[in-house]
């Protein structure tokens, strides 16, 4: 069984740390994982994103066309990868900054207004973190206790800004819950 | 060691330093600066040496002066970084001292572009720099091999006293995957009182070593010569390493490939196995020793009627696949290059024409 997630956004929201932490967080429960950026030439602002492979056995191709979920953090991204998801798989939703919807209807739409959420938290910086949880707790592909702690280990050395990221975290998992 | 997340980048910096190389010189070229981003941290925690060459021609002659100086030494670089340090490579050869050269591919020719490319395979297995010499040539597939191959590379180095280099390619580099390092080697080099060109007070052999790739005597350049080609034949004896997939199966096509390219052939003869067809793979992890009789028994085996190499390249490696199936079958080639790497849905679309 093989599942992978595209993470989407703009430079600066974080989604190669989300990614990351999702990969990590599966490599902890042993599954083989890929964390697979797109690094061509970008500018900053511009779009980045990248994709996470969990898999059960040893991963073969690591670039992936159409990948089982999208966790899109701006619109240029849910434009971009809509159509490439696969049937059933989650497309998580931004809406704080997308205002429009998934032109799919054979998937799972999750509207997660992560960037609110993070202010409400305490700052936008952790919107990242929320659509992260929002999304884990939905698809349902790691412990959500594993991922929130190796999320508390990535910001051991900022102190100061884990009670703003744990606070995010279970947000994020209490709007994927309600929806 | 438990297992930790790196970029294939960092996680050659980090196999280098246990495998006891605290020389590192480098000059920054994507897509594998985060090898001496990582360096730059790592190798004074470990009282090593960093040092940003001011151009990679310079970069190649420290790392022939550390090397004939009998220290564990490396360099990473990209694509046009690697031809400039061309020459220097080959005066190393020459020279016969140990040196790790990592170079991790990008689209060429000139500037090219930075994605993911396998373009270098005739300048790493065919010379790149002038003269009869060779180098030792690994491929890694992924961040672990990538690893393994790092710190191997040093003591193949030290064997065989010459220039080894590890080919990756941009994907290999920029992709995080669970590592596990294996235990240090931290050693110094094995036969070094042999040649190095310092340390006589720590030295066993007392004989003054010289460093040298002038030999105006025709007689001398040819002993030298013969002693680099005896070497490289030992390689070929001792050296080479490849992988089968599927092999087992009554395959009727077999497909070459390596490093990243063959991962996704990989994913495509799992998929086209679903559809009930038997594909092989031969994958070389050195690329210089070529797997010879590997792919030359694997070509023939009687279920197979056809050979495809499956680069990211217009088309390299297939001509020592060609050279080694000696017309037994007929070798074809599909490859891109330009950073798309090939889907596994275009490699099935490709295979089944041969069908």
């Amino acid at each position: 069984m093989q599942t992978e997630i595209k993470f989407a956004g703009f430079g600066g929201q974080g989604i190669l740390l989300s990614a990351k932490l999702l990969a990590y967080a599966a490599m902890k429960q042993d599954y083989f994982v890929a964390w697979v950026p797109s690094y061509g030439p970008e500018m900053r602002g511009g779009t980045a994103y990248c994709t996470v492979v969990i898999s059960d056995k040893r991963i073969g191709s690591p670039i992936i066309k159409n990948p089982s979920h999208l966790v899109a953090m701006n619109r240029p991204s849910l434009e971009k990868f809509d159509q490439d998801v696969k049937p059933g798989g989650i497309i998580m939703i931004n809406s704080s900054l997308i205002p429009s919807r998934s032109e799919r209807d054979d998937i799972i739409e999750l509207i997660v207004p992560a960037n609110e959420t993070a202010i409400k938290a305490g700052s936008v910086r952790a919107a990242n973190i929320v659509a992260l949880s929002a999304f884990a707790a939905k698809a349902n592909i790691v412990d959500l206790d594993l991922l929130k702690k190796c999320v508390k280990e990535e910001f051991a050395a900022k102190a100061k800004i884990i009670p703003l990221n744990m606070t995010a975290f279970d947000a994020g998992v209490a709007i994927a819950n309600n929806s | 060691m438990a297992k930790v997340l790196m970029k294939g980048n960092e996680a050659i910096g980090e196999a280098a330093i246990r495998a006891g190389c605290l020389n590192y010189f480098a000059y920054p070229i994507t897509p594998q600066s985060e090898v001496a981003e990582y360096l730059v941290k790592r190798m004074p925690e470990v009282g090593g040496v960093f040092l940003q060459g001011e151009s990679e021609v310079a970069v190649g002659y420290m790392i022939f002066g550390a090397a004939g100086a009998g220290e564990r030494v490396m360099t990473t670089s990209s694509s046009p970084g690697i031809s400039l340090m061309s020459e220097a490579i080959s005066y190393i050869a020459a020279a016969q001292v140990p040196a790790v050269f990592v170079n991790i591919v990008r689209g060429g020719p000139g500037l090219g572009g930075i994605l993911p490319s396998q373009g270098d395979y005739f300048q790493a297995t065919k010379g790149g720099g002038h003269g009869d010499y060779r180098l030792l040539v690994l491929a890694p597939d992924g961040v672990q091999e990538a690893v393994e191959m790092t710190m191997k590379a040093f003591d193949l180095a030290e064997k065989y006293r010459g220039p080894v280099m590890i080919m990756g390619d941009g994907m290999i580099g920029q992709m995080m995957e669970p590592v596990e390092f294996p235990e240090d080697l931290k050693s110094e080099p094995s036969n070094k009182d042999d040649w190095a060109s310092n340390g006589m007070s720590t030295r066993k052999s007392k004989k003054r070593n010289l460093v040298r790739s002038l030999f105006l005597d025709p007689k001398e350049l040819n002993e030298n010569n013969l002693a680099l080609k005896a070497k490289y034949e030992q390689m070929k004896r001792e050296e080479v390493l490849f992988e089968g997939y599927n092999t087992d199966s009554d395959y009727k096509v077999l497909i070459t490939s390596y490093g990243t390219m063959s991962r996704v052939c990989k994913t495509a003869i799992d998929m086209m196995k679903e559809q009930g067809i038997e594909i092989g793979l031969l994958r070389p992890k050195t690329l210089f020793p070529f797997p010879e009789d590997a792919v030359f028994s694997a070509a023939t085996k009687q279920s197979c009627k056809n050979v495809i190499s499956i680069e990211m390249s217009m088309g390299q490696m297939v001509e020592d696949v060609e050279r080694v199936v000696k017309g037994q079958r007929e070798v074809h080639f599909y490859g891109e290059c330009g950073g798309d790497i090939p889907t596994p849905e275009k490699i099935i679309e490709v295979i089944k024409e041969l069908l």
